[in-house]
């Protein structure tokens, strides 16, 4: 009676449904139609522009500094946080005195709200009386405005993210080791296998799925992940660290050109679509030939 | 964890306690600033006086207590509507057939792609018809049905072998009864997977709730934060971080405390 | 909140509960500087309340200046636009252009214009007033002024009493407070004029003593590279390249703490920070004029209230009556005394409280007294984009990444292709 599953099935998905609508296609569908209108100013309606929206981008510095600095963001903060959540939950799988303390530690990111944290970054990296000034000076080393120079202002930012993220996966990962077998340790080591060796052959492969789910979430946090530079940098200096969803709220809520914005919303959309789906399909045919 | 290798590991043990300092540096500093005067903000002196002076400050600026309680309302809120919805989303795409699941699907995923934030300007308005504005429940709805959870649970439920499935229908467990006694509990850690970034997020959300909010009724923790990080003065670390601590304290303590049971849980028949 | 006015007004009309006529109305306010400016709001309102009691008045706190404008503009375009708003003065073309706020003339007598209306500084209303109309009422407003370390000038063998009253006098001071280490490191520099964020701000302050201005009276068009721009900029540049100023973009949070730390003799900052400076600078310190290159000069900065569309006549009118006695000079002392913030009108400072507060704290009258020199903040239309172009080429040119005339050369040219079509 296969209508009857149709029924059910629609009947289970009818009230996430009625939510993903109301609050994410429909007004996801309005931006898509904004994006060939003009944007309406209280003077002036908006007006069909067709790709109009779309040809500005060629012609915009900004966006293309924007993308590139995506895409570096992206290639810093995915690695270093995936990696180091591994490194920290290695470390701390284990029972020894102050694991505890460590933990705790390598987690405290995750409970500090950013929108606080950040301030507590931009004293660290103050040139003169901040930590890392005053722990340089301790060294002779002259004072580095960190935040506050193109050439390091990115890297100071993407560090901030790598904080933030790689003590939350942690737990991912400490989950995911802790479900590997002891026996297989033992066998292993039995068998003169180097921890090195079980690591790569064995943990690895097992703890593969948990590292696509932290991979999914550290891509899309690469570019959701903004609210410090409201804080920090604000995008400065000279467009040093404006990253694309940055530049998109710049562009909506403090330009209010919601046209534009609109458009570079769509772009956005695009390029997770390619960079997310891909990982998400991957992510899915694991599970079907296991 | 015995054997060879013991300077090495004393080794690798000296290298996290290094990276767990790094990590913690922001809150070591926080308490630093937090319980001395703010002279002392960038000057680390052992004799320097301790004071509780900045929480009293921070305290009299916002009414954290109550923003802490909404905090609490909102993120319990959000997952657990967000898990029943998602469960029963995901059920229906790992274990059920029907015409159009694929393009459903795909509606899915869409919403993993679209960030809630940019939607700002439609989702008041369609608030403000709801006769919603400044409650609670407008800062969760929009994130009520979350595809990332639909995703990451319908994964897990494809995982559990069919023939539970055919054994709890012998049985005569009906389809609800069988999402309940079979699915939900092999479930959990991927429920738990999602609960933790669920809570970090809406623990850290701010526009949103700002924009939508009027009233100390329904405004979170990070509203009253932001009290302080005003650019246009000074930024007064002392009370900042005092403020920080106070609202961060209680979930740092629960996590110091009952961490074992927390990653337990996680992995209970194993997070996959 | 129409529902509800309408249920209390049929409730009374019943001859049920107590107030007449009750309007309520909404006001968003934002928090910039220190001290405790939300608790004197509601402080402010609760008072109002207490003396007209069939006015309701819910003051919603919206975090800061850019919050605010974003919040008011989504709860406009959203059909729920609260009648009040402090919000940026700068945002007036912004308001006017996307049509989202009521001139205040509709509301005052002819009678109100002169003395209400006229009386405020006249800088103060340069940003506030377009096509003979006034859109936006000063009221948390400021202007930068220079803090100097007397403890540091002496130490340095110059006059503790005496800010720099030129710029050239502030350079070579400055030279002379600049302290190394033995390693050749810099301990404390001569001035810090911070530029993070939006360094525009300051820098039409030195346009301005330079005899420059930015923009025409009407927001349609902008003198980003005129010579004393140019010069402006590249004043501001040679200060770090003669050693007197720290390199880089230099953050406008963590100035004050660069010159409680004393690793700045002399700042550029906000009034707004007076409170913060009175309470924390582990010094004796003196507050003067911006020094000039050529003049004094300085911007104003800071919010005003605004009249948002979309209510009853009867509100809004309400809402005016609201913004008429808060602006009053009882009032006003007592949120210039509690914030910092620079008394609007010239009858605040006459009160005794004002006088008072003056007697014993003179560095709050050193702003007011700028005021004669001042000029607007700038402010066009699609201001909050043209003032970002402005900030990236200061930027630009602040981190030697282009030349102060290739900087602003270019924010010029993006800035009249954005303007030129507000000038039809």
């Amino acid at each position: 009676m296969p209508k009857r599953e149709w029924i059910h099935a629609w009947l289970l998905l009818l009230p996430a449904f009625v939510f993903l609508i109301a609050f994410t296609h429909l007004p996801a569908v309005q931006t898509l139609i904004d994006s060939f209108w003009s944007t309406p100013k209280g003077r002036r309606p908006a007006v069909f522009v067709g790709g109009d929206n779309y040809a500005r981008m060629l012609a915009d510095p900004i966006l293309a500094k924007a993308l590139w600095n995506s895409a570096v963001y992206a290639a810093l903060t995915i690695p270093a946080s995936v990696v180091l959540a591994l490194a920290m939950a290695l470390l701390v799988q284990a029972r020894f005195a102050g694991v505890a303390l460590m933990r705790m530690a390598f987690f405290t990111p995750t409970v500090l709200p950013l929108i606080a944290v950040a301030n507590i970054w931009l004293f660290f990296y103050a040139p003169g009386f901040g930590l890392i000034d005053q722990i340089r000076g301790l060294f002779g080393l002259p004072s580095v405005n960190l935040a506050g120079q193109p050439e390091t202002a990115l890297y100071a930012v993407a560090a901030v993210t790598v904080w933030k993220e790689a003590g939350f996966f942690m737990v991912f990962y400490l989950a995911a080791l802790q479900a590997v077998p002891p026996a297989l340790r033992e066998a292993a080591a039995i068998e003169g296998c180097g921890r090195w060796t079980f690591f790569r052959r064995v943990t690895l492969p097992l703890i593969m799925p948990t590292t696509l789910f932290v991979t999914v979430n550290a891509t899309i946090n690469a570019f959701r992940l903004v609210d410090h530079v409201f804080v920090m940098t604000r995008g400065g200096p000279d467009n040093a660290t404006m990253l694309l969803l940055y530049y998109v709220f710049e562009n909506g809520f403090r330009y209010w050109d919601t046209a534009y914005a609109a458009a570079l919303t769509i772009l956005l959309v695009a390029i997770l679509t390619v960079v997310g789906l891909g990982q998400f399909f991957a992510a899915d045919r694991r599970v079907h030939y296991r | 964890m015995t054997g060879a290798g013991g300077l090495d590991r004393a080794l690798m043990r000296a290298g996290g306690w290094v990276l767990a300092l790094v990590w913690m540096a922001p809150l070591i500093y926080a308490l630093w600033s937090a319980f001395h005067p703010s002279a002392y903000e960038a000057r680390f002196v052992l004799t320097a006086p301790l004071t509780l002076d900045n929480f009293a400050t921070a305290w009299g600026k916002a009414p954290f207590a109550r923003y802490f309680l909404n905090t609490i309302l909102l993120v319990t809120m959000v997952l657990a509507v967000q898990l029943v919805l998602c469960t029963m989303a995901a059920f229906a795409f790992a274990r059920l057939e029907f015409p159009g699941k694929g393009v459903l699907f795909a509606l899915v995923l869409v919403q993993l792609l679209i960030l809630p934030d940019i939607l700002l300007v439609e989702n008041y308005a369609t608030m403000f018809r709801l006769g919603l504005v400044d409650t609670i429940l407008a800062i969760g709805l929009p994130y009520f049905a979350s595809g990332f959870a639909i995703f990451l649970l319908r994964q897990t439920f494809r995982t559990i072998p069919r023939e539970l499935d055919e054994a709890a229908r012998v049985e005569g467990c009906s389809l609800l009864g069988l999402m309940w006694r079979v699915y939900v509990p092999l479930g959990r850690p991927a429920m738990l997977a999602f609960g933790l970034v669920s809570v970090s997020h809406h623990w850290n959300n701010f526009l949103w709730p700002l924009v939508i909010t009027n009233s100390v009724e329904t405004r979170p923790l990070t509203v009253g934060l932001s009290v302080f990080a005003t650019t246009d003065s000074g930024i007064e670390w002392a009370v900042i971080n005092a403020a920080t601590l106070m609202t961060s304290a209680p979930l740092l303590l629960g996590f110091l405390l009952f961490q074992r049971q927390f990653v337990q849980s996680f992995l209970r028949a194993g997070i996959k | 909140m129409t529902f509800r006015s309408t249920l209390l007004g049929s409730l009374a009309l019943i001859g049920l509960s107590a107030p007449a006529w009750a309007i309520d109305l909404e006001f968003y306010f934002p928090v910039a500087v220190g001290g405790k400016p939300a608790e004197t709001v509601q402080a402010l309102t609760d008072k109002y309340m207490a003396a007209n009691p069939d006015v309701k008045i819910n003051a919603i706190y919206t975090g800061s200046y850019a919050d605010t404008t974003t919040k008011a503009i989504t709860a406009a375009r959203g059909g729920n636009a609260p009648q009040l708003v402090i919000s940026l003065s700068t945002d007036i073309y912004k308001f006017i252009d996307e049509d989202l706020i009521e001139p205040f003339d509709r509301f005052v007598t002819e009678a109100e214009k002169a003395d209400w209306i006229g009386g405020f500084y006249p800088s103060f209303m340069l940003n506030s007033q377009y096509e003979g109309q006034t859109w936006g009422i000063p009221f948390q407003r400021s202007t930068p002024v220079i803090y100097w370390n007397k403890t540091a000038f002496a130490e340095a063998g110059l006059d503790p009493e005496k800010a720099p009253a030129t710029w050239a006098e502030m350079v070579e001071i400055g030279q002379k407070l600049v302290q190394k280490d033995a390693a050749g490191n810099v301990t404390r520099w001569g001035v810090q004029i911070p530029s993070s964020g939006f360094p525009s701000w300051l820098w039409t302050g030195i346009v301005a003593g330079n005899g420059g201005t930015l923009q025409n009276d009407k927001g349609t068009e902008v003198f980003f590279n005129s010579p004393e721009a140019i010069g402006a900029l590249e004043a501001l540049i040679a200060l770090s390249r003669d050693g007197v100023m720290a390199p880089g973009i230099l953050d406008w949070g963590g100035t004050p703490k660069v010159f409680f730390e004393g690793q700045a003799a002399m700042i550029w900052t906000t009034t707004g920070n007076l409170t913060n400076v009175r309470a924390n600078a582990p010094f004796p310190f003196g507050v003067g004029f911006l020094p000039g290159l050529k003049q004094p000069g300085a911007p104003t900065g800071g919010g005003n209230f605004y009249l948002m569309k979309g209510s009853s006549e009867e509100e809004l009118k309400a809402a005016v009556d609201f913004v008429k006695w808060a602006t009053a000079p009882a009032q006003a002392a007592d949120w210039t005394i509690a914030t910092g913030y620079v008394a609007p009108r010239p009858d605040v400072w006459e009160t005794d409280v004002m006088k008072a507060y003056v007697a014993e704290f003179p560095q709050a009258a050193v702003a007011r007294d700028q005021l004669a020199h001042a000029v607007a903040e700038l402010s066009t239309f699609e201001g909050p984009k043209v003032t970002q172009i402005l900030n990236s080429a200061l930027e630009s040119a602040i981190t030697g990444q282009k030349t102060p005339k290739e900087a602003l050369d270019a924010a010029q040219a993006e800035a009249e292709a954005i303007l030129a079509p507000y000038r039809n």
